[in-house]
């Protein structure tokens, strides 16, 4: 029997009136890959940040190969060889790797020998997992996965043993993840320890030797992966079974609503993201485009919800244009011509956090009636609205003058849904729709997607999660570089497929 | 303790919004009174001084009341642009120009029936002040030049610019002094003695006139507009998230305007006070500074209205106050007295949320075991 090499006991930490953790009990084994799984706001983050000295839990001990130490900083941590790869990366972006990975630890006033012994230690550690990494170039330079190849870097150079990296693959393509996992593997083989906070199944089934399952702050339970299924974790992480796919009517089109024709849209910084698009889309459709992030789907989405210039090209609602390189209509008209957004980000643009709830349940349609009249907002209609569809939403709490940022991922996601669906549109533009929200609300805005389409809306849906395309559309585009590049009917379809596609190779 | 994390939906508003500002005035406040030990006189004395000129006797009340009536407009000024996140520094220069506008309608206008100039009057004190915040305004939403550069520079424009007007095209010709001549005597504003003299009640000379309730009203109108109407709503979002609020339909162009205008508006009302109700001309330099000390108003009032007013009544308190202590005690000038604003403004606002964390963390738990009890 292998000792554990990390162990956890009773830890509770409370944040007011927030029990984040109670009394979790962890072991996790040297030279092996641990998942952590649970829904958003379970309490995963908070135990590793414990661990990782980040926050200090209010009562528990943490013991490392059986000795009990006490964590009081990241610092003690990284004495204590625990290293964390952040959801953010803490990265210096004008500096180099090299750079970035002594930040810290110089060790010296005047840069000298020991940078030079650092280089080379470095080198070494990427020659020993295949890292690949030029140690001189610029973070700014650098993809996504890259980065986060630094930050595990980083970590092995600080002498980390216990590796935790916090939901390590929400941001990279499907080959990307392939890379990260055969380091993670190669890192078990060199008999270091892996900790893998995750809310995606596959990814557990994928990689990891034992899992522990994580449920509103408590740990509920421990298993063997081998031991386990995808559907048993599931029902675990949300104390109920849930259905992975969603149960849909078979499609009845009506007519074209929807047309885009040879649209190019630039960036803030003036380069061409959305090139020579060609889309149409019929009423009671789902249209979705999966894609990596950043190719131009966000630009995409901004263009065709009138936020930003069309470059050249038109679109068309109902046969008319609206937009074109000389002329656009802003949301706001867009918006009483029936098309409703439900756009990527949510912090940075479906909601103002500060604000509450019940204005934010009125954000865009805040100068129709009942809402406002003459120029004076109306408080009664609104807060009688605000209840009316926070109870019919589900939104919790219920309390439209809580502020918004107090909300959760998922119930803010239900706000911008239940303002944006309320006045029943016929185009519906869907970014993300599912991000960072916990499975019981993924299921819930599954569900009201599907009922707006078989209403006879047009949706186009954007997503990174393959997962989300392949379950809620009728027909999936495929855009690589700001081109369409694959449209496909959705059967048979497999998520291989639309990787290869995705990434640019098929 | 380096970071203490306090869930902010727990902090009671009125820890955040009474407690912790009184705790940084009593600081400030604790801070001056060295000052004044170290300068040799007796910090309570100095007090009670403070006291006795500001509420002792009904005209350094009056006093203390005209004072608040300017700190008012110039806090409500930089209040109003803060809610969409725009640093309006111009007061200043935005009450100077206004108060041009107020002696050009009243002047050119004298012949019509009296509260029909009030009225135009101070619609023109409005108009100039928004006119002159309009040019940051556009250059901030058209141009992305820094408002708080632009206004910076628009309060010395507006000083020159007054002294050029002041000197060589409205001075009164029959002296040498940069001011105009006065405002025929049937259109100036009811001052407080006027008032107090139909109760029968004589008391001497004060400042203070109908400007005042004109005040009162502005908080008002601060209030209704901000949170009650959907201009109000539209600033708050452009200020919060702008890109949220291009996404909502909003145009951050537009909303950036009319905060400023009505902010440089609202620092143009001062000249109502000054020239209408008190000087009934324009002497140079007559804003002498509210614009500024309008800054620290709305910081402490957390530029709420309902906050603005006792701030604006605590410098009232100080500018009064402390003329009586410069005049009672010697080893004390009337700079110590820009110091205690100085220190003041540094508390309230630059050190805003040093002990805030301690105070709220404190308050949540007391409160958390009184839940729990």
């Amino acid at each position: 029997m292998v000792s554990p090499i990390l162990e956890l006991t009773d830890i509770n930490k409370s944040f007011g009136h927030v029990h984040a953790n109670k009394n979790i009990n962890l072991k996790i084994n040297k030279g092996t890959i641990h998942g952590i799984i649970g829904e958003n706001g379970a309490g995963k983050s908070t135990l590793m940040s414990i661990v990782f000295g980040l926050y200090q839990a209010n009562s528990g001990s943490i013991k490392i190969n059986g000795k009990e130490i006490n964590l009081r900083s990241p610092r003690d941590s990284i004495i204590n060889g625990i290293g964390m790869v952040h959801q953010h990366f803490m990265l210096v972006e004008n500096f180099t790797v090299l750079e970035n990975i002594i930040l810290g630890f110089e060790g010296e006033t005047v840069f000298g020998e020991k940078l030079q012994k650092a280089k080379e230690d470095l080198e070494k550690l990427c020659q020993t997992y295949n890292f690949n990494i030029d140690l001189d170039a610029t973070i700014s330079d650098l993809s996504v996965g890259f980065r986060q190849r630094v930050e595990i870097l980083k970590s092995l150079y600080r002498g980390a043993e216990i590796l935790i990296l916090d939901e390590p693959t929400g941001v990279l393509t499907p080959q990307e993840v392939d890379e990260l996992f055969k380091i993670l593997r190669s890192l078990k083989d060199e008999g270091k320890t892996i900790v893998l906070i995750t809310h995606k199944l596959i990814e557990i089934m994928d990689l990891t030797s034992e899992v522990s399952v994580m449920r509103q702050g408590e740990m509920v339970g421990h298993t063997k992966t081998e031991d386990t299924s995808k559907e048993q974790l599931a029902e675990m992480m949300v104390g109920r079974s849930v259905l992975l796919r969603v149960d849909k009517k078979d499609i009845k089109k009506g007519e074209t609503i929807f047309k885009v024709n040879n649209l190019s849209v630039k960036n803030d910084l003036d380069v061409t993201r959305v090139k020579d698009v060609n889309l149409e889309i019929c009423s009671g459709e789902i249209l979705g485009i999966a894609g990596v992030t950043g190719n131009g789907q966000t630009e995409l989405l901004e263009a065709l919800s009138g936020i930003r210039k069309v470059e050249s090209g038109s679109i068309e609602l109902f046969g008319e244009k609206i937009s074109d390189q000389n002329n656009f209509l802003n949301p706001r008209m867009l918006k009483e011509k029936g098309l409703a957004h439900v756009p990527e980000d949510r912090q940075r643009m479906g909601l103002i956090s500060d604000f509450k709830a019940h204005e934010n349940l009125i954000f865009g349609y805040h100068d129709q009636e009942p809402y406002s009249k003459s120029a004076i907002l109306n408080n009664k209609e609104i807060t009688e609205y605000s209840n009316k569809v926070m109870q019919e939403y589900d939104v919790r709490p219920n309390s439209p003058n809580l502020i918004t940022s107090n909300f959760s991922g998922g119930n803010q996601q239900k706000i911008i849904l239940s303002r944006e669906l309320n006045e029943n549109p016929k185009v519906l533009l869907v970014g993300q729709p599912t991000r960072g929200v916990d499975i019981g609300a993924i299921e819930f805005i599954h569900q009201r997607l599907i009922d707006m389409r078989d209403k006879g809306a047009a949706i186009l849906l954007a997503s990174v999660e393959l997962d989300e395309i392949l379950s809620l559309s009728d027909r999936i585009i495929v855009m690589f570089d700001g081109k369409i590049v694959g449209e496909k009917e959705n059967k048979n379809v497999t998520d291989r497929e639309l990787g290869l596609l995705m990434a640019g190779v098929a | 303790m380096s970071n203490i994390v306090v869930d902010k939906s727990k902090v009671p508003w009125w820890v955040s919004n009474v407690i912790v500002p009184l705790v940084n005035l009593t600081l400030a406040l604790l801070v001056s009174g060295l000052f004044v030990f170290i300068a040799g006189e007796n910090p309570i004395e100095a007090v009670k001084l403070i006291i006795y000129g500001s509420f002792g006797y009904i005209q350094g009340f009056a006093y203390t009341l005209y004072y608040t009536t300017n700190f008012i407009f110039t806090g409500l000024a930089f209040a109003v642009a803060f809610h969409c996140r725009l640093f309006n520094i111009g007061g200043e220069g935005q009450a100077y120009i206004g108060g041009l506008g107020v002696f050009l309608v009243a002047i050119n206008l004298s012949f019509l029936p009296v509260p029909i100039v009030w009225l135009l009057a101070i619609f023109g004190a409005f108009l100039f002040g928004a006119a002159w915040a309009y040019i940051p305004a556009y250059l901030q939403s058209k141009r992305g030049s820094h408002v708080v550069i632009t206004t910076i520079m628009f309060n010395f424009i507006a000083s020159s610019l007054m002294i050029f007007l002041l000197v060589d095209v409205i001075r009164d010709t029959n002296q040498m002094a940069p001011h105009t001549v006065k405002l025929p005597e049937e259109i100036w504003l009811p001052s407080f003695e006027a008032f107090s003299g139909i109760l029968g009640i004589k008391i001497r000379y004060s400042p203070l006139n109908l400007t005042f309730l004109l005040a009162i009203a502005s908080l008002f109108f601060v209030w209704f507009l901000v949170w009650k109407t959907k201009w109000g709503y539209e600033m708050r979002a452009v200020g919060h998230n702008t890109q949220a609020a291009i996404y909502a339909g909003i145009s951050p162009h537009k909303n950036i305007i009319i905060a400023m205008c009505i902010s440089g508006g609202l620092a143009g009302l001062l000249g109502v006070n000054e020239i209408l109700g008190v000087s009934h001309k324009i002497q140079a330099g007559f804003p002498a500074g509210y614009g500024f000390t309008g800054i620290a108003v709305a910081l402490m009032g957390r530029n709420h209205p309902i906050g603005i007013l006792p701030a604006a009544f605590l410098f009232g308190i100080l500018y009064q106050g402390g003329s009586e202590v410069t005049f009672e005690m010697p080893n004390i000038t009337r700079y110590m007295f820009v110091a205690v604003q100085g220190l003041i403004i540094l508390f309230s606002g630059a050190l805003e949320n040093l002990f805030r964390p301690q105070i709220e963390s404190f308050f949540v738990r007391r409160l958390n075991r009184e839940v729990n009890a």
